[in-house]
């Protein structure tokens, strides 16, 4: 029987005892207090070629309480930058914390640690008023277009309400609320404009969210897995249509998702997260070609592969231990790396130190003590 | 071998105020004993009704209007000829649902009352099924967490306690409590994370090895299927497009339909390839324009598209054309229009 290897690591499913997968999702560590080992490095983002900083986060973290003296690592030392014209994807699992960052970065969430920037000045979204001004420039499409649309309310409604909200100086709403709906590619606008969500498909549905945030000519699109409640067939096409609204319009994108192959076709630069933090990031191909951090190696081998036909699921090892030995694995360790407990490369220090981003190329990093051995081509140690 | 479920000529209306949405039309579709069959299509394609159809557990406005569905189970037809769901009284089909043919529900995240624990919903199917001791039961229930990998202690937790992948495998334990001999599994990892996601489709082939049970797994995600299926039907527009091993039909998808899907998903290992995805919409199943349903968002569409019959005839394999008798995995679509030799020209594609 072959096994999958990815850069010389055997892949999750040729682990003794079955796949290290554990059942629950990666909740952020509780109590983990191991503070990152080392000062996390800088890297050149190659979203940076696109265009000027829009958005930063500056080592931003989120703990929540949760009584009886237990904390909750939400995020924790998140840094980077979404630049004008860019994509930049924030890859992980359900409740790896991407969402967390970006409500951070939305201003939903005062952030515990860190700060967020915007062009360069720290964001204050301390009274209403502020906080109305920033949502001008930082838009956030939310993932279930089925909820996130009022179904007593028409269409044109959904839009006029941003338009007035955000552009007081437009006297005549109306024109502007058709080229919304041209822009997201919905035409005949008129026809749209009196449609009430139920008459919407689920795509449609989505565009006239996608026509609602640009109605405050945002610089800055926040899409929280925009994608993913919608047909495999349609998906494409709004991809397509996010990456020709960043181009023409200028938008810097945050593209939120679990599907680390869309990343790779829509985005320039991946940052993949894993337990409150950012274990790699890189150029979005670089990165799901030749993935350094062990997760992001599992992520790309639990990635349904229709050029490899059965090969990993069909293997007999496969869930061959039972879940039980995967259950008890549950979720981000509590000290140290928070993969060390699903990793199969962990070593002691792993599980007593966390390691902070290290630069493997100028423009890549990522944070894992064993990239010796979890990708030797990068870390040049293979020569 | 003879199928255990033979779903022939299937049609299914949804009466509405603005007149009948015909959301299956003419299905035929057979699950063998020990297979897995995946049924895959967009939203609206009619993949759930045709499965709910087929198992009886629509109601009006849904009306089946024609079509038989045999089940050829050992243990109900004692070797016999198989039964006819459709001429089944309600008691009769008491007997069939969840002991013969149990479902995994769509959005399994929320199939779970979440009032109740885990445990005594178990029970609950355990009890209605099956004529055994309460103490026994409860054992089975264990046994049935052991089975999907959840830890016993885990029993006693309400559905809120649990991760989602969690609640995926209660219902997979669920409609295994009655020993089925076929699954229809309705989405069952569609909420659910890429990683969770294979893991749990692991454990599914894994069961299905073990306890030897038929899979009908219905999905919009074709790329799963590819890898799990044995034999895989797309549904368009409550219609079958084309059906054929997994094998042949990524490799050499006939129809232009599933050519799209195919085109459809980004690929994550391998030289990044032209996506182009399937444009427009799906068409209203209330006044459906005669001929093929996928014509307005197909490439290939040429005006005798309109009068195509939409029935199955094999792919490629001219000995097969005309035969009565085809073997099962034979690759069939209904697209008349274009053929091998239409698309090795290469003027069309």
């Amino acid at each position: 029987m072959t096994e999958p290897i990815i850069n010389g690591v055997p892949a999750a499913s040729s682990l003794p005892g079955g796949a290290p997968v554990s059942d629950a999702s990666a909740a952020p560590a509780v109590n983990a207090d191991a503070e990152q080992v080392g000062e996390p490095a800088v890297v050149e983002s190659v979203a940076a070629a696109q265009g000027p900083l829009a958005l930063e986060a500056v080592g931003l973290g989120k703990d929540f309480k949760l009584g009886r003296g237990q904390v909750l690592h939400a995020a924790r030392n998140v840094s980077f930058g979404l630049y004008r014209g860019a994509v930049v994807a924030l890859v992980g699992e359900s409740g790896s914390g991407k969402s967390t960052v970006a409500k951070l970065l939305a201003g939903q969430e005062r952030p515990t640690h860190g700060s967020v920037r915007l062009e360069g000045k720290p964001v204050d979204v301390g009274s209403s008023h502020r906080f109305r001004q920033y949502k001008r420039q930082v838009q956030y499409v939310f993932q279930d277009p089925f909820s996130s649309l009022n179904p007593t309310h028409t269409v044109g409604y959904h839009l006029t309400r941003p338009v007035k909200l955000h552009q007081p100086e437009v006297k005549d709403v109306k024109p502007e609320v058709i080229d919304l709906l041209e822009l997201v590619r919905l035409t005949p606008a008129d026809q749209y404009v009196g449609k009430f969500p139920y008459e919407l498909s689920g795509g449609q549905r989505q565009r006239v969210s996608f026509a609602r945030a640009l109605a405050a000519k945002p610089t800055v699109l926040l899409a929280d897995e925009p994608v993913s409640m919608l047909d495999v067939s349609i998906r494409l096409e709004m991809l397509a249509l996010l990456n020709d609204l960043r181009t023409r319009l200028s938008l810097a994108l945050l593209y939120i998702t679990h599907d680390i192959a869309s990343a790779r076709y829509f985005a320039d630069e991946v940052l993949v997260m894993y337990g409150g933090q950012i274990v790699e990031r890189g150029p979005a191909e670089d990165i799901t070609q030749r993935p350094a951090h062990p997760y992001t190696q599992l992520l790309i081998a639990s990635a349904p592969d229709p050029d490899d036909l059965g090969s990993v699921l069909k293997s007999a090892n496969v869930g061959a231990g039972g879940g039980a030995a995967r259950a008890g694995n549950v979720g981000p360790a509590a000290t140290g790396c928070p993969f060390s407990n699903r990793c199969p490369l962990a070593i002691d220090k792993c599980k007593q130190e966390n390691p902070a981003l290290q630069l493997l190329t100028p423009n890549r990093a990522a944070a894992c003590w064993r990239l010796d051995v979890a990708a030797p081509s990068l870390t040049g140690s293979a020569v | 071998m003879s199928p255990i479920l033979e779903i022939s000529d299937l049609s299914v209306v949804y009466r509405t105020q603005g007149g009948d949405v015909h959301a299956v039309e003419h299905v035929s579709l057979e699950l063998n004993p020990g297979e897995v069959v995946g049924l895959c299509g967009e939203s609206g394609s009619g993949k759930s009704t045709l499965a709910y159809g087929a198992t009886r557990l629509l109601r009006t406005p849904a009306l089946v209007t024609s079509g038989s569905v045999k089940y050829g189970g050992r243990r109900l037809t004692a070797g016999g000829d198989p039964v006819d769901l459709m001429a089944m009284t309600h008691h009769e089909l008491l007997a069939v649902r969840w002991r013969e043919i149990a479902i995994v529900f769509q959005s399994a995240m929320n199939a779970l009352n979440p009032v109740l624990r885990v445990q005594d919903q178990l029970l609950d199917a355990i009890h209605a099924h099956l004529k055994m001791p309460r103490r026994e039961a409860r054992e089975k229930a264990a046994e049935l967490f052991d089975l999907v990998g959840i830890p016993r202690n885990r029993l006693r937790s309400y559905p809120h306690e649990l991760s989602g992948g969690m609640r995926q495998r209660v219902m997979i334990a669920m409609a295994l409590a009655t020993d089925p001999e076929v699954v229809i599994m309705d989405e069952p990892t569609t909420a659910l994370d890429v990683v969770v996601q294979r893991d749990i489709l692991a454990q599914i082939v894994e069961l299905k090895e073990r306890l030897g049970f038929a899979i009908l797994f219905i999905t919009h995600d074709l790329s799963l299927l590819l890898e799990l299926a044995d034999r895989i039907a797309v549904m368009y527009a409550g219609r079958l497009m084309e059906t054929g091993a997994s094998k042949d039909l990524i490799r050499d998808p006939a129809h232009p339909y599933t050519r799209g899907l195919l085109n459809s998903f980004p690929s994550i290992r391998g030289p990044r390839r032209e996506l182009a995805g399937i444009p427009g919409t799906t068409p209203d199943l209330r006044d459906p324009a005669p001929g093929c349903p996928f014509v307005p968002r197909c490439t290939f569409a040429v005006p005798a598209c309109s009068e195509v019959d939409m029935t199955l005839e094999p792919w490629g394999n001219a000995a097969q054309r005309g035969r009565t008798q085809l073997p099962l995995s034979a690759h069939l679509t209904a697209c008349p229009i274009v053929t091998p030799e239409v698309s090795q020209e290469g003027v069309l594609s």
